[in-house]
């Protein structure tokens, strides 16, 4: 097994035992204290249209592309 | 902290990107695992928005309209898409140098769909760009899970695109490109007032990856300017991996402080960090302000010059400014207002929106050509665009 896959093993176990397989940690933010990471000024991606476009606009004069949180590919930048 | 070490930058662009696979594997794994035993996320809003957008700098105009619709059916599956067009008039540096300014129009066409399975989104979506000397098509799928009490959502996606590329005047050129893309994502509720987020990106490119249109520059004392363009030459392989983290936390008086880091590496050797900060503020109930400052870098690749010294001197030659060492600094601003369009029971809410972003571009090996000074001393480029999102949106 290389180094690579030995890797992800850990960081798969380490993710699941936060899933709640294990009993030792719960989560910490009870959802009646979430009121603050419910309102808008917290939303990553307030409008998927415009969030769209500037990636666009950054990704076809820039060299650099990807981990945008965004699904892309194929956007037609020549 | 485990994907701190996996992210640690090596040599190998190609053992790098089976890393990101692997990471993807493990990811499916572990939503596969996880919705046997989980409930209840949610989908995206039911929402239309209809946005002009406008970009000017550089010799460049693009503007154009853009449309989507999100549409729930039923409570498990939402369709959403989008028609956008980008007419462009082009007189940039690149076009005036060797050939004439021009018109073009590029249509996007996109559909997408999501379903919902206790707290797994599934979605699949399919986009179509079409210009008259290039067409692209891709075909997107990603899985979303949240877990540990909602606090945690994890997110991976693959994509898969195909480029044709043809060149106007030229009816024998045809190539083709394609590319995938492979994603993973964590965001994480860190506190009642804080969320993290870290995205991890490669991609792959094979098949014809320059501009048809583009030349490189070299040395030619045959030409009365003593300089001479010809057709640049691409590697037909590119393999690049992408790693960002980000921040948002919420402040007194319904604000919030955000920031964004990014860090990128590609096999032509182009290295590239992107970062963004940026301050949300929420006021008399129905105004929105943001305000965000990006700042990005890139070193140049490995077979750029500004002006190589005979024709056919290697391999591989490109003096794309967009292949150069630069870097650009933006200041953007969003204000949004939320309304009540009609008093139909059916809409919930509405707003008006506009965006306007800043940018400056410095290139620091790339020259003005159109300078007209003696060949090799041309000043460095630079220039200035705005860009503007004006958008109508509405939750029904």
């Amino acid at each position: 097994m290389n180094n690579t896959k030995a890797k992800c093993m850990v960081l798969a176990s380490i993710l699941l035992a936060c899933s709640g397989c294990s009993t030792s940690i719960k989560p910490w933010v009870k959802p009646y204290e979430r009121n603050n990471l419910a309102d808008p000024v917290m939303n990553w991606q307030l409008d998927p249209i415009a969030s769209a476009y500037i990636h666009h606009v950054f990704q076809a004069r820039e060299g650099a592309r990807g981990a945008e949180g965004t699904s892309g590919g194929g956007c037609g930048c020549n | 902290m485990v994907v701190v070490v996996v992210i640690n930058p090596v040599k190998n662009m190609n053992g790098e990107y089976m890393k990101v696979k692997y990471l993807i594997f493990t990811a499916l794994f572990i939503v596969v695992f996880m919705t046997l035993s989980s409930n209840a996320a949610v989908l995206p809003e039911d929402r239309a928005d209809a946005m002009y957008h406008s970009y000017q700098g550089g010799g460049m105009s693009i503007d154009g309209p853009s449309i989507l619709l999100r549409k729930k059916i039923g409570k498990s599956v939402s369709v959403s898409t989008n028609y956008y067009i980008d007419m462009v008039s082009s007189a940039s540096i690149d076009v005036l140098a060797t050939a004439s300014p021009y018109k073009e129009e590029r249509k996007e066409h996109s559909l997408s769909v999501d379903y919902l399975h206790d707290k797994t989104v599934l979605s699949l979506g399919y986009s179509q760009s079409k210009e008259s000397d290039f067409d692209a098509k891709s075909l997107h799928f990603d899985v979303s899970q949240d877990f540990f009490g909602d606090l945690t959502t994890l997110s991976f996606g693959f994509s898969k695109g195909n480029d044709e590329i043809s060149q106007n005047g030229n009816e024998t050129f045809k190539e083709t490109a394609t590319r995938a893309n492979y994603r993973l994502g964590l965001s994480q509720v860190a506190t009642k007032n804080l969320v993290l987020g870290m995205n991890l990106e490669a991609i792959t490119d094979e098949g014809y990856l320059n501009n048809p249109y583009r030349s490189y520059r070299y040395q030619d004392a045959n030409s009365a300017t003593g300089f001479s363009y010809a057709t640049e030459i691409y590697p037909n392989t590119r393999t690049s991996n992408a790693a960002s983290l980000r921040a948002r936390y919420f402040l007194p008086n319904k604000a919030a402080i955000y920031a964004n880091a990014r860090v990128f590496s590609d096999t032509w050797g182009i290295d590239a960090n992107t970062y963004k900060l940026g301050y949300s503020q929420s006021f008399m109930n129905n105004w929105l302000m943001d305000f965000h400052l990006r700042h990005y870098s890139q070193t140049s690749a490995d077979f750029y010059r500004d002006l190589f010294d005979r024709q056919d001197q290697f391999n591989f030659m490109a003096r794309d400014k967009e292949m150069s060492t630069f870097n650009d600094l933006s200041i953007g601003l969003t204000t949004r207002y939320l309304f009540k369009i009609s008093s139909a029971p059916w809409i919930k809410s509405s707003s008006i929106n506009l965006s306007i972003d800043h940018i400056q571009f410095d290139y620091e090996n790339f020259r003005n050509v159109l300078a007209e000074q003696q060949m090799g001393t041309e000043p460095f480029y630079s220039f200035s665009a705005n860009v503007i999102r004006f958008y109508v949106s509405l939750w029904y």
